[in-house]
């Protein structure tokens, strides 16, 4: 590993203990990836939800915090994922005091080190989108997805402490997406059919995302004739990496290192494997769960964007959602400000459902939130949530967004999935 | 005693011994474990039910989010976390996980480690070399 002045000097304290710290932590991780050296990245974007911190990652951020400030502050723009506690509805949804005394005390580490709390996993429809070729540290799997696919951008998944690392130094061991020789495409599918939906987006995503199984996988697809838009592929990727831990795709005609069917191979391209509509129905199938009590219904992973947010409340005008069911809508503080000033939030809201803003759902202490409310069948139109969901306790299901609105309104699982 | 020394990649964390639980599966801490009960949780996990307390857990590859990295010092800081992780191969994640926790972990072997190593087996791990000993017939 090739150390500059500046690296050598982090290393050896002259920057203070965090920098060192996050050096140190660095060359751990680029030695077991074989790193040659680091690359400086624009961002990077920390997930530290407090039910993942707990107590004592909290106690880290916190022993952070108390250094001086030139050496605690991060060095590059730093922006966060999701929160575990939207603080104006969190007794509404029977989370506990002390989850929001962790968070806030989360808040005051972060806010020290000079990080800003966007608590969002959409921050490329929100924030600041990374351009192609610009390296990044990001700590969302669905952010990572999009940013190196659909805009070109050159990301690692990058946890909350190596986000944080790379946050303080201002970079990054260079391995993985950071290298062309790992973007290059490893399979190939042809899909059959257009995913009419978001739900379908997700599931097709899904299904690729368990077909290539691997963080050192490239999926190419080939076969969608029209271009796709921002939710559609948000949905798409979010759940490829969560089913498969894929942290790319290139998509023929779509994605920027992809404008031709050669573009993405290095030779000839591989035999494709195809998709068709059936086993896309077979997919989500394994999550349909007709006529059964719904008790919560789930719009989050990733977070709502403003258009999501209007749909949903086209659906909810004039409407009540069953008082067995609850319906949540989960959204980024930027959106749901905007939400607020156009009325979009006053509209679902008036529904009985409840907004929630700056967390998501898996991220919220999602099993203490069963107990609590009596929630186990839980109904969305996230491919990735159900996906999640399980291990805490849930039994998901996997509706469009219409249908989930019709759900929750009949207070039991209705209809068939169609366009919305 | 026998003793079968398999070849991985130079891994992270501290020489361990322990008590493998071995599964043809994938792991993420946030999608599979009850870290509270220290179970394995998720219904379609190949180990539901199963502690993976202080076991040096053998499955194939991690998967889904990004959680893992601070959930691996969490569950160490309660005495909850596995002793060791070996995988066929890693994401980032799990590798930033385990520096951060200071937990051993190797992966890239020689051969499939989910087929090389029986649930029960006693391993010596050494991240340093990147080397595995399975040390059957062991006490």
């Amino acid at each position: 590993m090739r150390l500059n002045e500046e690296e050598k000097a982090m290393l050896a304290g002259e920057h203070g203990e965090p920098r060192r710290w996050a050096l140190q932590h660095q060359l751990q991780v680029a030695s077991f990836f074989d790193a040659e050296d680091f690359v400086p990245v624009g961002q990077a974007h920390i997930m530290a939800d407090t039910e993942s911190l707990g107590e004592s990652g909290v106690e880290f951020l916190e022993s952070l915090a108390r250094h001086p400030a030139d050496q605690r502050r991060v060095r590059v723009p730093t922006i966060t994922d999701p929160r575990g506690v939207d603080f104006r509805r969190y007794k509404d949804i029977g989370q506990k005091q002390w989850m929001a005394d962790l968070e806030a005390r989360a808040i005051v580490a972060f806010e020290a080190l000079g990080i800003l709390m966007t608590d969002t996993c959409i921050n490329y429809q929100t924030i600041m989108p990374p351009v192609l070729g610009e390296h990044m540290a990001y700590g969302d799997t669905g952010v990572v997805i999009y940013s190196n696919s659909v805009l070109g951008a050159r990301t690692n998944f990058e946890g909350g402490p190596s986000a944080l690392a790379a946050a303080l130094t201002g970079r990054t061991p260079r391995y993985g997406f950071h290298l062309d020789r790992n973007r290059r495409g490893t399979h190939r599918f042809v899909v059959e059919f257009q995913p009419q939906d978001l739900v379908e987006w997700g599931a097709l995503g899904g299904l690729i995302g368990r077909k290539a199984g691997s963080y050192w996988s490239v999926p190419v697809i080939e076969g969608i004739t029209s271009v796709p838009g921002s939710d559609a592929l948000k949905h798409f990727g979010a759940a490829m990496a969560s089913y498969g831990s894929i942290g790319m795709f290139h998509m023929i005609g779509v994605t920027p290192e992809a404008p031709d069917a050669k573009a993405p191979w290095d030779g000839a391209a591989p035999e494709p494997e195809i998709i068709g509509r059936q086993e896309l129905e077979r997919f989500c199938s394994e999550y349909a769960a007709f006529g059964e009590k719904v008790d919560v219904v789930v719009f989050s992973a990733p977070q709502l964007s403003l258009v999501e947010m209007q749909a949903l409340a086209d659906l909810l005008d004039g409407r009540k959602v069953h008082p067995e069911t609850t319906l949540l809508a989960v959204t980024s503080p930027e959106v749901k400000s905007a939400s607020d000033r156009m009325g979009l939030t006053a509209r679902i809201e008036s529904s009985g459902a409840l907004v929630l803003s700056g967390v998501c759902f898996y991220q919220s202490y999602a099993r203490e939130m069963a107990e609590v409310n009596g929630w186990r069948r839980l109904l969305t139109n996230s491919a990735k949530l159900v996906n999640i969901i399980s291990g805490y306790g849930y039994v998901p299901a996997l509706a469009s967004m219409d249908a989930c609105v019709e759900s929750a309104i009949a207070g039991h699982i209705v209809g068939e999935r169609r366009a919305g | 005693m026998t003793a079968v020394t398999l070849q991985g990649h130079v891994g992270i964390g501290p020489r361990v011994e322990g008590i493998a639980l071995v599964a043809q599966d994938n792991f993420s801490a946030r999608y599979d474990l009850d870290r509270i009960k220290g179970v394995f949780s998720r219904p379609g996990h190949a180990l539901f039910g199963q502690s993976y307390v202080d076991r040096i857990l053998v499955l194939n590859t991690a998967k889904g989010g990004v959680a893992t990295a601070w959930m691996l010092r969490e569950m160490a800081s309660r005495n909850m976390a596995p002793r060791a992780l070996l995988f066929n191969r890693v994401n980032p994640i799990m590798a930033q996980g385990a520096a951060f926790a200071g937990v051993a972990m190797i992966d890239r072997f020689d051969v499939d480690i989910t087929r090389a190593i029986e649930t029960g087996d006693r391993l010596l791990i050494e991240p340093e070399t990147g080397k595995v000993t399975i040390m059957r017939g062991a006490g």
